[in-house]
């Protein structure tokens, strides 16, 4: 399941700069707002499923090379995060659904890592 | 921490650690991907142009091609695109038997193109979905300043692969053989950061600085993400807890790699109760951006060989952490291992 699927089936935002998000394949997923749970506990290439919406968590993100990050219930990182993502090749997508409304769909399409 | 500590056994160190760490595939982001986005057309293109005219006969358009063994031409009318011909197209002129025609009766006028400033992943997506195999290739003045092929993107990723590959090689062949290189009785390189207290905007960019370093230098992936969380912990601590900020130090010799961090202050009254998992005194404020789970320190000790914590309220904090790594293969004494790191920063 590439990333453009997931996208286009959860119709979530790209807040970040556009691509061809085709050749991404995420690993499997993990959702918490903690950020040191996120730093044990993702695994490179996995999807991260949040609510925090600061800056912070480009660099969670980045360290942790993830595959992208869904943001829910529309909580929106300001234009200094979005500017930061993009330097550092991190994704960032937006959502109204609730996290668990997120990881619900995922697993229906198979993302149960 | 006793300070007879010695390498923990593989063993060990999974126990203590808790749920392994993966790190599937270490540095394994497409670079292709990357690179169809960093290169472009006009990057790849052939500049070197035969064109023809609407009125060329077919005939001297096939004898281009015959000559210079190409499948197409551009076709130019006052410098304007005004049609592609194509062998194809030529071989209905000979159906015909009317290889005299101007090129301008069989030429295909509805041309795609791509432009010069584009990056040639627009040019892959076009050959696909058209199922063409050469592209002209227009300036910003829709001008006609190349052609492209498949060939040429191949060429072109090849080129850029080979370039960027020698050029990271270097750069970790010179890191990886620096403790080879340099003789000396004990060979240490420190690396040392100045991290601003409350400053979140900075989060993160000393460990991701660490963690290029670590790879340059040849380290293990598993041990480089280990490190990176610890290293992370602390730098994002600095940063929450104390009054004026403070020093992230890293130590890297062939057989471990010791991080520390120093500040002057607050302190930690009780430095057994910040092990306990869920143990936190950040403020709601920096709870509400997802920090201040109590998980710090605890992630620290599950990613390091050896943690110690010293602190005087009051007077401040000093965090000196290790790992070890097994197997080195640089020849380097092993002298040392249990000796304090440098105090002078």
């Amino acid at each position: 399941m590439n990333l453009q699927k997931i996208i286009d089936q959860l119709k979530l935002t790209v807040l970040t700069e556009s691509r061809d998000f085709t050749g991404i394949t995420p690993a499997g997923g993990y959702s918490s707002d903690l950020l040191s749970c996120v730093m044990a506990g993702a695994k490179k290439g996995d999807l991260w499923i949040t609510l925090q919406a600061h800056l912070n968590i480009v660099a969670v993100a980045a360290l942790n090379e993830l595959a992208a990050v869904i943001i829910t219930e529309n909580a929106q990182p300001d234009a200094a995060s979005i500017a930061k993502a993009n330097q550092q090749g991190v994704i960032l997508l937006s959502t109204p659904q609730s996290t668990y409304e997120v990881n619900g769909r995922l697993w229906e399409l198979g993302l149960r890592n | 921490m006793s300070p007879q500590a010695r390498p923990l056994t593989e063993q060990e160190a999974h126990g203590r650690r808790g749920r392994p760490i993966t790190d599937h595939d270490a540095h394994e982001i497409s670079h292709v991907e990357a690179l169809s986005y960093d290169l472009k057309i006009r990057d790849v293109m052939s500049n070197v142009m035969r064109t023809a005219s609407p009125e060329m006969p077919i005939e001297q358009v096939l004898e281009i091609l015959r000559i210079n063994r190409i499948s197409g031409l551009p076709v130019l009318e006052n410098d304007i695109l005004v049609g592609i011909v194509s062998l194809e197209d030529i071989v209905r002129a000979m159906r015909n038997n009317d290889l005299t025609a101007a090129t301008s009766q069989y030429m295909t006028r509805e041309v795609v193109t791509v432009v010069s400033y584009d990056p040639i992943v627009n040019a892959v997506r076009t050959f696909t979905e058209k199922q063409l195999g050469r592209l002209p290739v227009l300036d910003e003045n829709r001008k006609l300043v190349g052609m492209i092929t498949k060939g040429d993107i191949t060429r072109g990723i090849l080129v850029a692969l080979e370039k960027d590959y020698k050029e990271e090689e270097v750069r970790r062949y010179r890191a990886s053989h620096l403790f080879e290189d340099v003789i000396s009785e004990r060979t240490t390189l420190v690396m040392r950061y100045t991290i601003k207290a409350g400053d979140f905007t900075q989060g993160g960019k000393a460990s991701s600085h660490i963690k290029r370093a670590l790879l340059r230098l040849g380290a293990d992936p598993q041990i480089t993400r280990r490190c990176c969380i610890a290293v992370y912990e602390a730098e994002m601590n600095l940063i929450i807890h104390t009054t004026n900020g403070g020093i992230l130090k890293l130590e890297v010799e062939p057989h471990r790699i010791t991080m520390s961090t120093t500040d002057d202050g607050p302190g930690i009254a009780d430095t057994e109760v910040v092990f306990e998992p869920g143990y936190s005194t950040a403020t709601e404020q920096v709870r509400e951006m997802g920090f201040g789970a109590g998980m710090g320190l605890v992630n620290m000790k599950r990613c390091v060989d050896e943690i110690k914590l010293e602190s005087t309220v009051g007077k401040g904090t000093r965090l000196v952490m290790r790992i070890f790594i097994p197997n080195q293969t640089v020849g380097v004494s092993r002298d040392g291992q249990n000796d304090e790191p440098s105090k002078n920063y």
